[in-house]
């Protein structure tokens, strides 16, 4: 295992450094499907340059980070080949977090099948649906691979995007999590909303691991259940305070809150991204601006509770399937969003026989990829086309997202129906039943 | 002769001098300066309301007492002045609309009273200056220092916007024109008809008010309201064969009278080039004549005195005609002029060059570089490069206001020292937003305007200049304060740039309203119907007789099929 991994390393790291290297990566670093105006290099360059000149980054319109960010890139951007480290050993804390989460996560997995085979709750046809040891020793590297030879995550990096940045935070976080560690969890976490405020709806799966680890039951009426609660979010709130009041120390005011959570949340720079909003707000009707943007912003956070409610038995696809929704709905998409939570697949690779549409949205998927940068030339510099032929592929994009990740939760229901009641079901009078939703 | 220096004259209460200085351009063009001033003692700003004005236009009064102005400048300007070909202007101005006040420190809102002014303004000149808003207006902290009295550090009190769009024509010269003392009907007013001056490549009306001081010694200060026009007349524009020029053919009217309430009326033509008369000849010819020093040269002036009878002639009108002998001339190069342009392919990115040259071949001197850019072109400052012949060339002072979004454009304003005899390039990218539907202009496709930058410096002089403000001079050399000898005022400005941006389909907000809604329902009904739903055994569905005979079956009360 350790030697594949190095090798999936050293490609890796040649692959990014060879394009840092070339002329491609000015024009990797413009290009509105990797980079958005919270995310982008150049800002991060010109807040420091305004910094130097003396006025406030968030006096302006431009910087959009962070002030942490600015606190820490001020040493590293004179260190222009540490920087590049940086990104690069982001990306590689991601797939090394992947890889020590495996190895933690997969005994606790066995452990749980095992007893739950021996307490006769398995239906016996239903023995080929179990995982075992020798095919998931390679899900590791395979996250690992998914990962960084994914070229949505080397464009992200060669553009130095700090998306890369968020990517390896929440993959901390996911790591300290799957360890059993709340306060580190709840500090990484906590830095992950801090840049960018979507991921609290992760507090929920967070405390939903946490519970099922430490064996306190899900239930409203017990006090465990709420004092647990309490402490998370005393932990996790607390840290959010300090980073908030040390931003403020950094720079002396509060200005970083408008620039920062105000430019999130109201969305008013209308970039072009491979998102929903951009389009959709640069055609609203001004009377309703701000009632759709409640509409949308909500949207993000509105699956948490029914989610967390359905899937309170399994967090680990629960932080999946909210990572997938934080990636598809947020404000400012990215591909780097895009390519962490497809990093996750290989895990869930044992529901490939339940999944009905992946043909259709993997077309799909490599289809839009391919045809954004063509459509944005077509508009931008040929003039041929206009706005809605880019939007149209946005459009599709999102469209093949939603149906890959509702293809996969559907696939983990069925799997887990298929291991309570079987895995070959037959109707009242013997003849093979087909399984639909009701 | 008559010697430029004479005693002023007591000083009255009311002053109304007006003047037309017609300078002949090397290219056959010709250029036509008007400037009436009126100067008044009184004190807007004292309590008891000043009722009764003679001269000074009530209007204008009016707007200075209530919003406690300093200084007011504005102008409206059709075209664009070419310095390479034309020389320098007595009065330079940026093309379209352009207004900057200074407000006392009275004034507690600036902002406030800054929108009511535009609005008062453009009600008075007939213009859209209601679109100067919070987006189009700029506090400059270096250039634009006022020009009459004062010594002011507080550049909270400083406004200054331009209109790079805004059209000039008829109904502005109008009420402009209303503004005289003597109105359109005596004194060189009397040539300002619309047909003509419109008809010209560059035609630029003012208004400027500040306070002067009456004496060296400034005891007492007096309101002076100077009212200037600008124009040059194209030589095959006009369908002209042969070069010459004269009033009625650049006018279209001839000069019958000076304005009565007139204390000094004068025709001055700028005689320089031709000294012993070999260039061209004027008639009727004058005896007249007066050198006074502007833009930094000494130049030589046929005067016609308009309030002399004698001027006239017996036919009781002056058509001033100039013939020209032969072609032969060069134009001195001017010392500084600048040029812009934008770089750059496609509608994501691009970048703003200017270029200033300075043709002085051993003295080099500084100049300030005031540029407003509006939100919508994002610039960054990180790729700001200044060079001079290849080299960098760091600028000594450097302010950047940076723009937000919707609600200020971005202030750039650099103190940049030229070498001589070379060419200054100041680069910036910048990256073009997608806006609103709703905000683009009915025409989208057109482009967005840039104001000129507005490039000021003291340029070295070659003859003294006289730092003595009170002294009777000219009006055309006695507009911008001289504080040394060595050099003068030179204030110019760039073309304004047309830049396009990204436009979404304008046609479709119902439909993208829609069809985003529709993806995001997708999203919300797959997931909805995997949380509310359980799999469960298909059952399959009977036929319809199947399923009346059970609805039969049922009312009977028999168990069905």
């Amino acid at each position: 295992m350790a030697a594949p991994l190095t090798l999936l390393l050293i490609v890796a790291v040649t692959i990014r450094a060879a394009l840092f290297r070339s002329s491609l990566a000015e024009l990797i670093a413009e290009r509105v499907e990797v980079v958005s105006p919270i995310t982008a290099w150049k800002r991060v360059v010109e807040g420091l340059a305004l910094l130097d000149l003396g006025v406030s980054p968030y006096s302006g319109d431009v910087f959009h980070e962070t002030p942490l960010i600015i606190y820490m890139f001020h040493f590293l951007v004179d260190y222009a080949e540490i920087t590049f480290m940086t990104f690069v050993f982001g990306a590689l804390c991601v797939c090394i977090c992947f890889f020590f989460i495996y190895l933690s996560l997969m005994p606790f997995q066995f452990r749980k099948q095992k007893f739950a085979l021996e307490a006769d709750r398995y239906p016996m046809d239903s023995l080929e649906l179990i995982r075992s040891p020798k095919e998931m020793y390679y899900v590791p590297l395979k996250v690992a691979m998914f990962y960084l030879l994914n070229p949505f995550t080397i464009l992200s990096c060669v553009a130095k995007s700090t998306c890369g940045l968020n990517n390896a935070v929440l993959a901390l976080f996911f790591l300290s999590t799957i360890k059993g560690n709340v306060l580190l969890s709840a500090i990484f976490l906590c830095l992950a909303t801090y840049q960018s405020i979507y991921p609290i709806t992760l507090c929920a799966p967070a405390m939903l691991y946490f519970m099922q680890r430490q064996y306190i039951p899900v239930n409203f009426h017990r006090v465990s259940f709420w004092w647990f609660i309490v402490q998370y979010l005393f932990m996790y709130l607390g840290s959010l305070f300090v980073l908030i009041c040390l931003s403020f120390f950094l720079l002396g005011s509060w200005d970083y809150l408008p620039s920062v959570y105000g430019f999130i949340l109201s969305v008013p720079d209308l970039t072009p991204n491979i998102g929903l909003f951009w389009y959709f707000f640069a055609e609203m009707f001004e009377h309703f601006r701000l009632f759709f943007l409640c509409v949308f912003q909500i949207n993000v956070f509105f699956y948490t509770i029914p989610l967390s409610i359905k899937l309170k038995e399994h967090p680990v696809f629960l932080i999946f399937m909210q990572l997938a929704v934080i990636s598809i709905f947020k404000s400012y998409p990215t591909v780097g969003d895009v390519a962490l939570y497809l990093a996750f697949l290989p895990v869930w690779s044992h529901l490939h026989r339940f999944l009905r549409n992946i043909f259709l949205v993997s077309c799909v998927l490599l289809a839009c990829s391919a045809l954004f940068p063509v459509l944005w030339h077509l508009w931008i510099y040929a003039g041929s086309a206009n706005s809605n032929f880019y939007y149209a592929i946005t459009l599709l994009f999102n469209v093949a997202q939603i149906l890959l990740v509702s293809d996969y939760f559907y696939a983990f229901l069925r799997r887990e129906h298929h291991l309570t009641n079987g895995l070959y079901l037959k109707r009242k009078d013997g003849s093979e039943a087909t399984l639909i939703l009701k | 002769m008559e010697a430029a220096h004479c005693q002023p004259p007591p000083r009255e209460k009311w002053l109304l001098t007006e003047e037309l200085v017609i300078r002949p351009l090397h290219s056959g063009d010709i250029y036509a300066s008007f400037q009436f001033r009126t100067l008044w003692d009184t004190d807007f700003m004292r309590e008891n309301k000043v009722s009764h004005y003679r001269l000074f236009p009530k209007s204008l009064g009016q707007v200075i007492s209530k919003f406690s102005v300093r200084e007011l400048h504005i102008s409206f300007t059709q075209g664009y002045w070419r310095t390479m070909q034309w020389g320098q202007p007595f009065i330079p101005s940026p093309p379209g609309a352009e207004l900057w006040v200074w407000f006392q420190d009275s004034v507690t809102d600036v902002d406030a009273t800054w929108k009511e002014l535009t609005n008062v303004l453009s009600g008075i000149f007939c213009a859209s200056l209601n679109f100067i808003d919070s987006t189009n207006t700029v506090q400059p902290s270096a250039s634009f220092k006022p020009l009459g009295l004062g010594n002011v550090t507080d550049h909270s009190f400083l406004r200054y916007a331009t209109l790079p769009r805004e059209i000039v024509c008829t109904e502005n010269l109008t009420p402009w024109k209303k503004l005289l003392p003597c109105g359109s009907k005596a004194g060189l007013a009397v040539l300002l008809k619309s047909e003509k001056l419109f008809h010209s490549s560059f035609h630029s009306q003012a208004v400027h008010i500040r306070s002067v001081c009456q004496d060296w010694q400034c005891k007492t200060t007096s309101w002076e309201l100077r009212q200037t026009l600008n124009s040059v007349f194209d030589l095959h524009n006009s369908g002209q064969t042969k070069r010459e020029w004269s009033l009625f053919k650049m006018f279209s009217r001839t000069l019958t009278e000076a304005c009565p309430l007139a204390s000094s009326s004068k025709l001055y033509i700028d005689i320089t080039d031709n000294p012993q008369g070999e260039q061209f000849e004027l008639s009727p010819a004058t005896s007249l004549l007066s050198q006074a020093v502007v833009l930094g040269d000494r130049r030589t002036f046929s005067v016609y005195d308009l309030t002399q009878e004698t001027t006239f002639g017996t036919v009781r009108s002056l058509n001033l005609l100039i013939r020209w002998k032969s072609n032969e001339g060069e134009m001195l190069r001017p010392l500084l002029h600048a040029e812009r342009y934008v770089a750059g392919y496609g509608l994501q990115t691009g970048e703003i060059h200017t270029l200033m040259y300075n043709n002085h071949p051993y003295r080099s001197f500084p100049v300030l570089l005031l540029d407003s850019v509006p939100w919508y072109l994002r610039l960054y400052i990180h790729t700001l490069s200044v060079t001079s012949k290849g080299k960098d060339n760091k600028p000594s002072y450097i302010h950047y206001e940076p723009s937000k979004d919707r609600v200020k454009p971005h202030l750039l304003e650099m103190l940049i020292q030229l070498p001589p005899n070379s060419v200054t390039e100041v680069t910036v990218q910048f990256e073009r937003a997608l806006l609103k539907w709703t905000e683009y202009p009915p025409d989208p496709n057109h482009g967005f305007y840039v104001g000129s930058s507005v490039i000021s410096s003291l340029v070295p002089s070659t003859v003294a200049m006289h730092t003595n403000s009170t002294r009777e001079r000219p009006l055309f050399s006695s507009f911008f304060p001289c504080k040394e000898e060595s050099s003068y005022f030179v204030r110019i400005y760039t073309e304004p740039l047309l830049v396009n941006l990204p436009t979404p389909d304008f046609s479709m907000p119902y439909n993208v309203i829609c069809l985003t809604c529709t993806v995001v329902a997708v999203g919300y009904g797959s997931l909805y119907n995997l949380l509310t739903r359980s799999f469960q055994i298909e059952e399959p569905n009977p036929g319809l007789a199947k399923r009346i005979a059970n609805v039969i079956r049922r009312m009977r009360g028999v168990p069905p099929l």
